[in-house]
């Protein structure tokens, strides 16, 4: 079987972050499996411009931004299998792709990084009633087809949730010639950044229906209408308010969810909140030697932060190859003499007991209850609970012992808050706090933790993040 | 035996499971049958949106049609399925009864179960129940069990049968809705409007239209045939026939009343569902029925033949016949009473809700063979549940009564098996290696939540009766049917068909022409 240090799952803005830090730790071999004939996944279709203000401190359109990674994919010579699907992966990390060059092939990987990316929620996950139509996409594959394929997908359109990608395409279409009618929302605010709303929405004169929701589909073969209606607090739609709207498009752009098929036949648990697999400060999941990073982990805003996590994975996953390697020297120089040690072996299945323990977090009113991996069992791990307002974090621990001079740590918040606090504590102890004027469940948020700060308080046996009001 | 008076033996109107099995079945014998349909492809009414079980045969009334027809039917299946290649699976069946005061129903069904010739029933008490299925609900207190139902793909039993029919010389006709039936003679004349051109002829030398050997679209390309498709002005034209078999579903009542003075009336009775993920499709294994109340059986829970779970159907009358949409209550409906059987199903993993509509006939009764007054018009009226169990012996007995009338004799060369399309993730990792050096594009997987490979797609499309439209692909090989519901696989799949095809992108369509994909190009 054949063998790579680092075996990428996925050429997207995660992939090409992580391959691109993982060479410059020092990996040579390294092996991007990409699904797409190109590289830089999503990007691709994404031609509006504002990604990379935070890594370039300009702004570029997604393919531009794509193109700066694969260039230095290109200067490092860092080889990808383009066409390729991954199609199982175990949790001692054998990696089984397929392609129409060399078929069905299994390779061992020293470490594994999920980038795999996420899918978006299609009409039958809302259960929407109705007749069955053409002219129903969900937004992404109707920005494909429009931005990479080169086709109008309809000349009047409703599009149901206000999520970036629905956003991007109502200003799309408009440009295109399409009218859209209406943008419908059943929460009572925006999932997209405001940034998106002003300059997609606002500037074009496209009513945003917050509490509204599509109750019914006309039209038997294409589309020709939709009827939309207000939702009571518990997203209920209010007899009475039903509109209807002609069109012969409708997007959907109601959620984003990471594509965990893999992580999950490899046997990591994922978190309830996030769809994505919980991971350390090094984001690693609760499989040894196998990361995550970008919207396979949890659905990001923006790509530069998803280049920055990548980027992380791809340096963790470096540092445990090497680790490994010279672990396996010294495990080899150290062969003989154990051998001759019959009571070694005892300690090893002591040693392996005690891994198997599992240890149940007491906490059980969080949405983004941790579940703690077999490995986890030490004293040196730390859960970050999310509460109060907070929906989860990532990472989901801490483990102290291999931890950074600073761990990022990313959340959302539940709802919309104005004027609150975002607190970290640990234990019960306050550490820091900042005020937001705004926090809003469509951007991330995110706090720093540094090494010196938990040194000072070396029993800490959970850190919490939540939002307050005083 | 031909007859020189008339261009057909036998028309078969309709393309569904039923119509599909009786020109298999008459496919069997020296006779001339072409099979029109209205739509673009087989299976695309109510063979396409119901339960997908093979019932064991213990509900229809004892000494009724319906009762012999499904219990042959489901005896039939075995041999079916391993002759034609349908995905089928003998995973038995439940009725749960909720009450002690029930209990006499429940008997009673067991009782015309076993008059109905269905093998193995047994009654089992709610404890039983729950240890064969642990998902069953405390309020069960009993069951009927009955390890001879099964799960079928509908589509691919439908396709299957009409491939077999055409490779044993049936002739399909798509895009051709029958408007006018008069007697003529001793046959009958039929006014159909073509709205598009869709004709399948058997190919002169049938090992062409074998697996894998290129498209065969008999002299015609697909780009001409959309063409037509899409033309405001559909031909009309008339067409003479010894032999009429009325297969038409929900539309049986409006042919039979054109030739016959016993009038029946069908009455579309629509039965709306929910599909979930496959993750959700081993929270149980048989078929769960609910003791039968006033409209049909109730709600079920069943996992699927590709391993999802399905819960439905509603059942109310309706007057549109082409009324397949699903509303709010009826979705909260299936919803609600599917939880009174089985506890924990998990609804946030639905991943689609469709509708069906019964051919429902008053009578509750299947309408086989000739009206007295009308010889040689041979009704399939009335097929409502149990429909898809009964279509291999509803086949098979009319077709050998229409042979018998004819005079015709059986074929020589009747090809009675079909190889289906490989299901290449389900393959053991040698074959499907084998497959992919064979042809490479069995390694590029483009529906990747059903792992289906641009070579299934290619030859979905490239078969006899090969697919036309994205729905027809995706009831052959699955594409666009997993958890995304077709947002990752629609662009590649309409780049796919068009470029087997010649049908210009911006004629893709969905389904039916009319169902048009996109708009235009930028």
């Amino acid at each position: 079987m054949k063998h790579h240090d680092i075996v990428i799952v996925g050429g997207g803005p995660a992939g090409l972050a992580a391959a691109v830090a993982a060479r410059k730790a020092g990996i040579s071999d390294i092996l991007i499996l990409e699904r797409d004939n190109v590289l830089g996944g999503i990007l691709n279709q994404c031609i509006h411009n504002g990604f990379g203000l935070h890594t370039f401190k300009e702004e570029l359109t997604g393919p531009e931004y794509a193109a700066r990674y694969i260039a230095q994919m290109e200067e490092e010579k860092i080889p990808y299998r383009l066409n390729t699907i991954v199609v199982d992966i175990t949790r001692n990390r054998e990696v089984t792709y397929i392609n129409r060059e060399e078929g069905l092939v299994t390779i061992r990987a020293g470490a594994v990084i999920l980038a795999m990316g996420c899918r978006e929620r299609p009409r039958g996950a809302l259960n929407t009633p109705g007749y069955r139509p053409a002219g129903i996409y969900s937004a992404g594959t109707a920005q494909r087809l429009m931005n990479i394929e080169g086709y109008l997908v309809g000349k009047e359109a409703v599009i149901l949730g206000s999520g970036d990608i629905g956003l991007i395409m109502a200003r799309r279409m408009t440009l295109e010639g399409a009218k859209v009618k209406v943008v419908a929302e059943i929460m009572p605010y925006s999932g997209g950044l405001k940034r998106n709303i002003v300059q997609c929405l606002d500037d074009y004169g496209i009513p945003l229906k917050l509490s509204h929701t599509v109750v019914d589909i006309h039209g038997k073969e294409r589309l020709t209408g939709v009827t939309i209606a207000e939702v009571d607090a518990n997203k209920n739609p209010i007899p009475g308010t039903e509109e209807y709207y002609s069109c012969d498009t409708l997007l959907l752009s109601v959620g984003l969810i990471p594509e965990n098929e893999l992580s999950k036949g490899a046997g990591i648990s994922l978190n309830r909140v996030t769809s994505g697999p919980n991971v350390n400060d090094r984001l690693e999941t609760e499989a040894e030697g196998i990361y995550a990073c970008g919207n396979v982990l949890h659905v990001h805003d923006l790509v530069d932060f998803v280049s920055q996590e990548a980027a992380l994975a791809g340096e963790n996953a470096a540092e445990f190859v090497k680790r490994k390697a010279s672990q396996a020297e010294a495990d080899a120089a150290a062969d003989g003499e154990k051998r001759k040690n019959a009571a070694t072996a005892g300690e090893r299945a002591a040693e392996d007991g005690e891994r198997k323990k599992t240890v149940t977090a007491s906490d059980t009113e969080e949405d983004a209850q941790p579940t703690h991996a077999d490995r986890r069992g030490h004293a040196n791990v730390i859960p970050l609970i999310a509460a109060d307002g907070v929906r989860y974090t990532v990472p989901q621990f801490l483990e102290t012992d291999g931890m950074r001079d600073s761990v990022t740590v990313r959340f959302r918040v539940a709802d919309v808050y104005r004027d609150r606090y975002i607190s970290v504590y640990y234990d019960d102890q306050l550490i820091s706090r900042k005020k937001k004027k705004v926090l809003a469940p469509g951007e991330m948020e995110q706090v720093v933790l540094t090494k010196k700060s938990l040194a000072e308080y070396p029993r800490t046996e959970r850190i919490t993040i939540r939002t307050e009001v005083e | 035996m031909s007859n020189q008076r008339y261009e057909a033996d036998v028309v078969v109107i309709g393309g569904g499971v039923t119509g599909c099995a009786v020109a298999r079945e008459l496919s069997r014998y020296e006779l001339k049958v072409w099979l029109l349909e209205r739509t673009e492809d087989v299976c695309s009414g109510t063979s396409k949106a119901n339960s997908a079980i093979i019932h064991a045969g213990y509900d229809a009334a004892a000494g009724s049609v319906m009762a012999k027809m499904n219990v042959e039917g489901n005896r039939l299946m075995d041999q079916l399925a391993a002759d034609l290649d349908i995905p089928f699976r003998r995973n038995g069946s439940m009725v749960l009864c909720f009450s002690e005061e029930d209990m006499p129903g429940l008997q009673e069904l067991y009782v015309r179960g076993v008059t109905n010739g269905v093998p193995g029933l047994r009654i089992i008490s709610g404890d039983e129940a729950r240890r064969m299925e642990p998902n069953l609900t405390d309020e069960v207190v009993a069951a009927l069990y009955a390890p001879t139902g099964g799960i079928v793909c509908p589509f691919n039993m439908t396709i299957a049968l009409a491939e077999n029919a055409c490779e044993n010389g049936v002739e399909f006709h798509f895009l051709t809705e029958v408007t006018e039936i008069r007697k003529c003679g001793e046959g009958y004349e039929l006014s159909v409007r073509e709205t598009g051109e869709r004709t399948n002829v058997p190919a002169s030398d049938s090992r062409k239209a074998e697996f894998g050997d290129g498209a065969d679209m008999s002299g015609e390309t697909a780009a001409d045939l959309q063409e037509a498709a899409a033309s405001e002005n559909s031909v009309v034209r008339t067409l003479t026939t010894r032999f009429v078999v009325n297969a038409a579903g929900v539309y049986a009542d409006r042919f039979h009343n054109m030739v016959s003075r016993r009038r029946i009336s069908i009455t579309p009775r629509k039965g709306a569902y929910c599909l979930l993920d496959q993750e959700a499709g081993r929270h149980v294994d048989k078929t769960i029925f609910q003791l039968p109340g006033k409209y049909g059986k109730g709600v079920l829970v069943t996992p699927t033949i590709h391993g999802n779970l399905l819960i439905g159907p509603t059942a109310a009358d309706i007057g549109d016949k082409e009324g397949t949409y699903t509303t709010a209550e009826e979705l909260a409906e299936v919803t609600a009473k599917s939880a009174r059987g089985v506890k924990d199903i998990p609804y946030r993993q639905v991943i689609t809700s469709f509708a069906g509509l019964r051919a429902h006939e008053a009578g509750h009764e299947f309408i086989l063979g000739e009206p007295e007054d009308a010889p040689g018009f041979f009704d399939a009226a009335g097929i409502e549940s149990p429909g898809l169990s009964s279509a291999p012996a509803i086949g098979a007995y009319l077709a050998k009564m229409i042979a018998e009338k004819a005079g015709a004799l059986v074929k020589e060369h009747f090809i009675a098996t079909r190889k289906g399309i490989p299901h290449v993730a389900a393959m053991d990792r040698e074959s499907r290696a084998a497959l992919i050096a064979e042809r490479p594009d069995y390694g590029t997987i483009v529906c990747r939540c059903e792992n289906v490979s641009e070579g299934e797609i290619v030859d979905s499309i490239r078969r006899p009766l090969g697919a036309r439209s994205l729905d027809g692909i995706k009831r052959r090989v699955r594409q666009g049917m997993g958890r995304c519901q077709a947002g990752f696989c629609t662009p590649r799949t309409m780049e796919i068909l068009s470029r087997e095809t010649g049908i210009p992108m911006e004629k893709i369509c969905k389904n039916q022409p009319g169902s048009e994909m996109i708009t235009g190009e930028i």
